[in-house]
C-alpha cells in the first residue's frame, strides 16, 4: 500500500483535536435507531486521527435522510440538491484543493438520480472521499424501493414486488475505474471506523458503501449477515494479503475455481490454506477486486472492507498542472490579451 | 442600408460605395466561413465599419450539393457607423446550384452575382431541386450574373503542383475571395499573413491557397469580368485601438477579464451545445490566466460545479443555451437559496426542445425570469451587440459579487457568430469589482446582511471560525439554519426579492436614442440593439417622431425606464419571441404596449422594422 502521508487540508502541526470538536450546534434529527448516528459517530471519531482543521473539511451532501449529515457537523457544509453532490464536491475541490472534502450520498442520491454524477466523479479520480448509506429504501420519502431494493421487494411504490434487478454499487465503482473501493456497515462500528479511516488517507476518490439500517422502512434489511451470532459466517473480512478465510471457527476459505470463486472448508477434501485466494486490493487490473463484488448472500459470505485501493494522479493535480504549465509559458497580462490578434489604429 | 449605386450600371472604372452586403454561400464543405472570415478581417483592417452574419447549416455535413448543406457567411462593410449586417446582400457569390437556390431569394434586385459555373453539373442541379439550369435559362435576368468556371481555373492554377486533386479542390474558395477582393479593391497580404500562420508547416498547401487566391484576383482584374470596381473608405469610428471580435470571443474575455478585475479565479463549467461550445473553447485555451475550465458531464453538473466553486471563493461561471439551461433550473434555485456568486450564460437558440440549434432566437427572457419552483429572483442582463458582450460580461460579474447573487447573462445566436469591430479598451476605463471575503470571526453570521445591498458574507471553506452550513433548504434570517417557520419563510422571499430589486440603485440608467418624447418609442433587448437602432434613424431620417431605448439590464429594470415609456403616445416592443419583454413590461408598469415579434430563427432586418413601425404612425 502506498497510501500518501499527506492528506489533503490536514496539518503539519498536532491539533489535539477531539471527537466533540465535529459536532455542530444542530439537533440530530434522524429517527431514533437509525443506522446514520452510528455512521455520524464513526466519522466524528476518525476526524481527530486525520489532524485536519475543522476549517479545512467541507461536507457536501444530496438529498435524503442520510444527506442530513453535514448539518450536523461542526465543519464547512453544503446540503445541495438531489443527487448532485458529487458536482458541487467537484467545484469545491478544484477551486481549493487543499481542501478535505466528503460526499454524503444515499443509494437513491447516488445512483439513481444522481447515477450519472456517481461515474463521473469517480472516473475522474476526484481527490473526494465519498459515502454512500446504502438501506436499499427511499427513507425520506417514506419508503419506496430504491436501486439496490432486492427484486421482488414490497414497499408502497411496489405493492406487488419490485420487477427491477438491483444495482450493485461497488460494481459500479470498479467499471467507473474508481481508485479506493470500500464496503463496511453501521453496526459493525470498529470496521466503520478503520475503513472511513483508510478512505480518508486515500489520495483520489475513495469510495464506500455503508450498509445502513432504516428501522422505519426497511428494518433488518442487513440482519442476516450482520447479526452478532451469524455475522462471522456470513461476512467475509478483507485483508490485504492475506487469504480469504471466515468463519466463526476460521475454517472457511474462498478458493478460485476456473475462474469462479467457491466456498471451501479447510482440512476438507485436501483443502489447506494455501489454497485460498489471497486477497489483493492494490492489484492495476480490477478483475478481482469485481469478483468480490459479485458474491453474495447466502451463496457466499458478503465481502467487507478494502476491495481496492490503486494509486493515480487525481483530477484536481493535473488541471493545476496543466495551468502551472500554461502559465509557466508566459503568464499574459491582462492588457496583452485584450490587444491580441489583429489590431487597427482609427486616429 | 444597403448602397444602391452598385445596382445601376455605370461607366467609370473605380466607383465609391458607403457600405456593401456581400453573402458568400457554398456546400458546408467549401469554406464558406473562412472565405467570409477572411473578407471581414482584411475590411476590419481598412478601417471599414463591418458587420456580420454566419448562416451555419443544421448538420456538421448535409450530402454535399443538397439544401440542407448550404452555408453561408453575410457581411456588411461600411466607411459609416453601421450596426448590422445588412438586410440584402448587394453581391452573392455562390459556389453550386443548391446555395444559389437558397440564398436568391434574398439577393438585392440588380445585385451582383458571381457563380462557379463548374458545379451546375446535372447532378448537382437535380440535388438542388433545379429542372433548368438558370444559368442559361434566362431566370437570373434580374441580375448581373457573373458566371466563372471557379473549379477548373483553380486546377489551371495549381498544374504544376504536386497535390492530390482534392487538396486542389479545396483552395476554389480563395480563388472566389480573389475575384471579390479584386471587386472591391482590397489588399492580399492580411490573407496571405493569415495562410502563412495556418499553414506555415504545410509549405505546399500554404502556396497553393496563396497562388489560388492571387489567381482569382489576376483572372477578375485582367479579363474586365467587372467594368466597374468598387471602393468603400475607412469609416470614421471613434478614437482608438480596435479587433474584430464576435459575441462569443467577447463574452469569453469580457469573464476572464471581469474575474482579473475582482481578483478572484474564474472556474467555468460547461457541456458542449451549440452555439455556445466556443465559449468553453476560448476559455479551455486561457489557462494561463489561472481560469479553471471544466467539460461536465452534463449541464446538472457544470452549474453544480460552479456552484461548488464560487462557495470556495471562485467567480462561478456555467455556459450553455436554452435546453441547458432547462437542465440547470433547479441548481439555479440552489444558487439563489444559498446566495453564491454563479453567472449562468445562455446563448439563446431557436425554440422549444432542441429547436433551431443554428439560429438565433430570444425566446428564453421568461426563462431566465421564472424558470424555476418558488419564488427565485435571479438578475439578468442582456449584451446588445458582439462588442458589448465584453461590456457585459464583466457587468455581470459585478453584480454577481456585489449582491452575492446568481446573474443571467443572455446572448444570443446571432450576436456570438457575428462580429463588428470593438474599441479595445484601457484598462483604467473599466469598473471596480471588490468582493470582500469575510475573514472576522467575530460576531460571523451566515445570512447578516450588508444594508445597503443585502448581499451576505462570502465566507469560504478554509477560513478559520467561519466554518458554517449552508443548503437548499430555508434559512432563517441572520443565522442562515434550517428554519420551517411561517413568518420567517414570507420574510425570506420578500427579502431576496428586494435584494434582486437593489441592484436598480447600481446599473445605470436607461437611455433614449432620438427624442426623450413623440409618437412612438420602440423597446428592445439583447441582440436586436443594430436592427432597432438603424430602424429608428431611419424613419427619424423620414421626419417621425420615433426613438429607441435598449434594455441590457433587464432584472431589474433601470429605474427611469417607467418614466421613460410614459413620455411617447405609443410603446412598441421589438423581440425575437411572441412577447415575453412587452408581457413583463405591461404587467410592470401597466403601459398599454404593442409587440412586435418575429420567430424565425433570423434577426430582424431593418426594412422590416421600419415598416411594422409605420403602421403603427
Ligand atoms: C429533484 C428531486 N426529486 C425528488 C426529491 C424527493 N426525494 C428526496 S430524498 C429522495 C430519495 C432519497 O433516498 P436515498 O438517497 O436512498 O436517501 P435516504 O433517505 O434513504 O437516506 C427523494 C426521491 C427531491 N428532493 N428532489
Ligand atoms: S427514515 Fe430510515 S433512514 Fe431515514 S432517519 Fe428514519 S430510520 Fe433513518
Ligand atoms: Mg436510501
Amino acid at each position: 500500500m502506498t497510501e500518501p502521508l499527506k492528506i489533503a487540508g490536514a496539518s503539519d502541526m498536532p491539533l489535539n483535536l477531539q471527537r466533540t470538536d465535529f459536532i455542530s450546534d444542530q439537533e440530530v434529527r434522524w429517527c431514533p435507531g437509525c443506522g446514520d448516528y452510528s455512521i455520524l459517530f464513526q466519522v466524528q471519531s476518525v476526524l481527530p486521527k486525520l489532524n485536519i482543521p475543522r476549517e479545512n473539511l467541507v461536507f457536501v451532501s444530496g438529498i435524503g435522510c442520510s444527506s442530513r449529515f453535514p448539518y450536523y457537523m461542526n465543519t464547512y457544509g453544503f446540503h445541495t440538491i438531489h443527487g448532485r453532490a458529487p458536482t458541487i464536491a467537484t467545484g469545491i475541490k478544484v477551486a481549493n484543493p487543499d481542501l478535505s472534502v466528503w460526499v454524503i450520498t444515499g443509494d437513491g442520491d447516488g445512483l439513481s438520480i444522481g447515477g450519472n454524477h456517481f461515474i463521473h466523479v469517480m472516473r475522474r479520480n476526484l481527490d473526494v472521499n465519498v459515502l454512500l448509506f446504502n438501506n436499499r429504501i427511499y427513507g425520506l420519502t417514506k419508503g419506496q424501493y430504491s436501486p439496490t431494493s432486492e427484486f421482488g421487494k414490497k414497499t408502497k411504490s411496489s405493492p406487488m414486488g419490485s420487477i427491477e434487478r438491483p444495482i450493485n454499487p461497488l460494481c459500479v465503482a470498479i467499471a467507473s475505474e474508481a481508485t479506493f473501493v470500500a464496503r463496511s456497515i453501521d453496526v459493525d462500528t470498529k470496521h466503520l471506523a478503520a475503513t472511513i479511516e483508510r478512505a480518508a488517507r486515500h489520495k483520489g476518490v475513495a469510495f464506500i458503501e455503508i450498509y445502513q439500517n432504516c428501522n422505519i422502512f426497511n428494518d433488518g434489511a442487513y440482519k442476516p449477515i450482520s447479526d452478532k451470532e451469524v455475522r462471522a459466517d456470513n461476512m467475509l473480512y478483507l485483508e490485504h494479503g492475506k487469504p480469504m478465510i471466515f468463519g466463526k471457527d476460521r475454517n472457511k476459505g474462498i478458493r478460485l475455481n476456473g475462474i469462479k470463486p467457491e466456498v471451501v472448508t479447510i482440512g476438507e477434501n485436501g483443502v489447506t490454506v494455501d489454497d485460498l485466494l489471497i486477497h489483493d486490493e492494490s492489484a492495476e487490473d480490477p478483475t478481482l477486486a469485481y469478483l468480490l463484488t459479485q458474491m453474495n448472500f447466502p451463496n457466499f459470505p458478503v465481502p467487507m472492507g478494502v476491495f481496492r485501493s490503486v494509486s493515480k494522479p487525481t483530477f484536481e493535480d493535473l488541471m493545476a498542472q496543466q495551468i502551472e504549465v500554461a502559465t509557466a509559458r508566459g503568464r499574459c497580462n491582462l492588457e496583452e490579451l485584450l490587444n491580441s490578434g489583429d489590431t487597427w489604429v482609427v486616429e | 442600408m444597403s448602397s444602391t449605386a452598385i445596382l445601376g450600371n455605370t461607366e467609370e472604372r473605380v466607383q465609391e460605395l458607403t457600405s456593401v452586403t456581400i453573402r458568400f454561400a457554398g456546400d458546408s464543405g467549401d469554406g464558406m466561413q473562412l472565405t467570409g472570415t477572411q473578407f471581414t478581417n482584411t475590411a476590419a483592417l481598412l478601417g471599414n465599419d463591418i458587420s456580420t452574419l454566419p448562416d451555419f447549416p443544421a448538420e456538421i455535413r448535409a450530402p454535399q450539393g443538397s439544401l440542407p448543406g448550404v452555408s453561408g457567411f453575410q457581411v456588411n462593410f461600411s466607411s459609416v457607423d453601421i450596426r448590422t449586417p445588412g438586410d440584402e446582400p448587394d453581391v452573392l457569390v455562390a459556389m453550386n446550384p443548391a446555395a444559389l437556390k437558397v440564398n436568391l431569394p434574398d439577393l438585392h434586385e440588380g445585385g451582383i452575382l458571381i457563380v462557379n459555373e463548374n458545379e451546375f453539373t446535372k447532378a448537382n442541379l437535380e440535388k438542388a431541386g433545379y429542372t433548368s439550369n438558370p444559368l442559361t435559362d434566362d431566370s437570373l435576368a434580374g441580375y448581373r450574373l457573373i458566371a466563372i468556371p471557379i473549379t477548373d481555373l483553380t486546377y489551371n492554377a495549381l498544374a504544376d503542383m504536386n497535390l492530390t486533386k482534392r487538396n486542389k479542390e479545396r483552395c476554389k474558395n480563395f480563388f472566389a475571395l480573389g475575384i471579390v477582393f479584386a471587386l472591391f479593391d482590397r489588399p492580399l497580404e492580411p490573407t496571405y499573413r493569415w495562410i502563412e500562420q495556418k499553414f506555415g508547416a504545410k509549405p505546399d498547401i500554404a502556396e497553393a491557397n496563396r497562388r489560388t487566391l492571387k489567381a482569382g484576383f489576376d483572372y477578375a482584374d485582367t479579363t474586365e469580368i467587372f467594368t466597374t470596381h468598387y471602393r468603400v473608405r475607412k469609416a470614421n469610428l471613434p478614437p482608438g485601438k480596435y479587433r474584430k471580435i464576435t459575441g462569443n470571443e467577447a463574452t469569453a474575455l469580457g469573464f476572464v477579464t471581469a474575474a482579473e478585475l475582482a481578483g478572484r479565479p474564474l472556474f467555468y463549467g460547461s457541456y458542449p451545445i451549440t452555439p455556445a461550445s466556443d465559449i468553453l473553447h476560448e476559455l479551455s485555451r486561457l489557462k494561463n490566466f489561472g481560469v479553471k475550465s471544466f467539460q461536465a458531464e452534463d449541464e446538472i453538473a457544470a452549474i453544480g460545479a460552479a456552484i461548488g466553486a464560487a462557495f470556495a471563493g471562485h467567480i462561478g461561471l456555467t455556459g450553455t443555451s436554452g435546453p441547458g439551461v432547462c437542465l440547470k433550473s433547479e441548481a439555479i434555485g440552489l444558487a439563489v437559496m444559498t446566495e453564491l456568486p454563479v453567472v449562468i450564460i445562455n446563448v439563446q437558440r431557436g425554440g422549444p426542445s432542441t429547436g433551431l440549434p443554428t439560429k438565433t432566437e430570444q425566446a428564453d427572457l421568461l426563462q431566465a425570469f421564472y424558470g424555476r419552483n418558488g419564488e427565485c429572483p435571479v438578475a439578468v442582463v442582456a449584451p446588445s451587440s458582439p462588442s458589448d458582450c465584453f461590456k457585459m460580461a464583466v457587468e455581470a460579474v459585478r453584480l454577481a459579487v456585489t449582491f452575492m447573487t446568481p446573474v443571467f447573462y443572455l446572448s444570443d445566436g446571432y450576436i456570438a457568430n457575428g462580429a463588428e469591430p470593438w474599441r479595445i479598451p484601457q484598462l483604467s476605463e473599466l469598473p471596480a469589482i471588490r468582493p470582500v471575503l469575510r475573514q472576522d470571526p467575530t460576531g460571523f453570521l451566515p445570512y447578516e446582511r450588508d444594508e445597503q445591498t443585502l448581499a451576505r458574507p462570502w465566507a469560504v471553506p478554509g477560513t478559520p471560525g467561519l466554518e458554517h452550513r449552508i443548503g437548499g433548504l430555508e434559512k432563517q434570517h441572520r443565522t442562515g439554519n434550517v428554519s420551517y417557520d411561517p413568518a420567517n419563510h414570507d420574510f425570506m422571499v420578500r427579502l431576496r426579492a428586494e435584494k434582486i430589486a437593489r441592484i436598480a440603485n447600481f446599473i445605470p440608467d436607461a437611455t433614449v436614442e432620438g427624442d426623450p418624447e413623440g409618437d412612438l418609442l420602440v423597446v428592445g433587448w439583447g441582440g436586436t440593439y443594430g436592427a432597432i437602432a438603424t430602424a429608428t434613424e431611419e424613419l427619424r431620417r423620414q421626419g417621425y417622431r420615433v426613438s429607441n431605448v435598449h434594455l441590457r439590464y433587464l432584472s431589474p429594470f433601470p429605474r427611469n425606464l417607467g418614466d421613460l415609456l410614459r413620455r411617447f403616445k405609443r410603446v412598441a416592443v421589438a423581440e425575437l419571441n411572441l412577447g415575453q419583454l412587452d408581457l413583463l413590461i405591461r404587467g410592470k408598469f401597466l403601459v398599454d404596449t404593442v409587440s412586435i415579434n418575429k420567430v424565425a430563427g433570423k434577426p430582424f432586418k431593418v426594412s422590416e422594422l421600419v415598416a411594422r413601425c409605420k403602421a403603427l404612425l
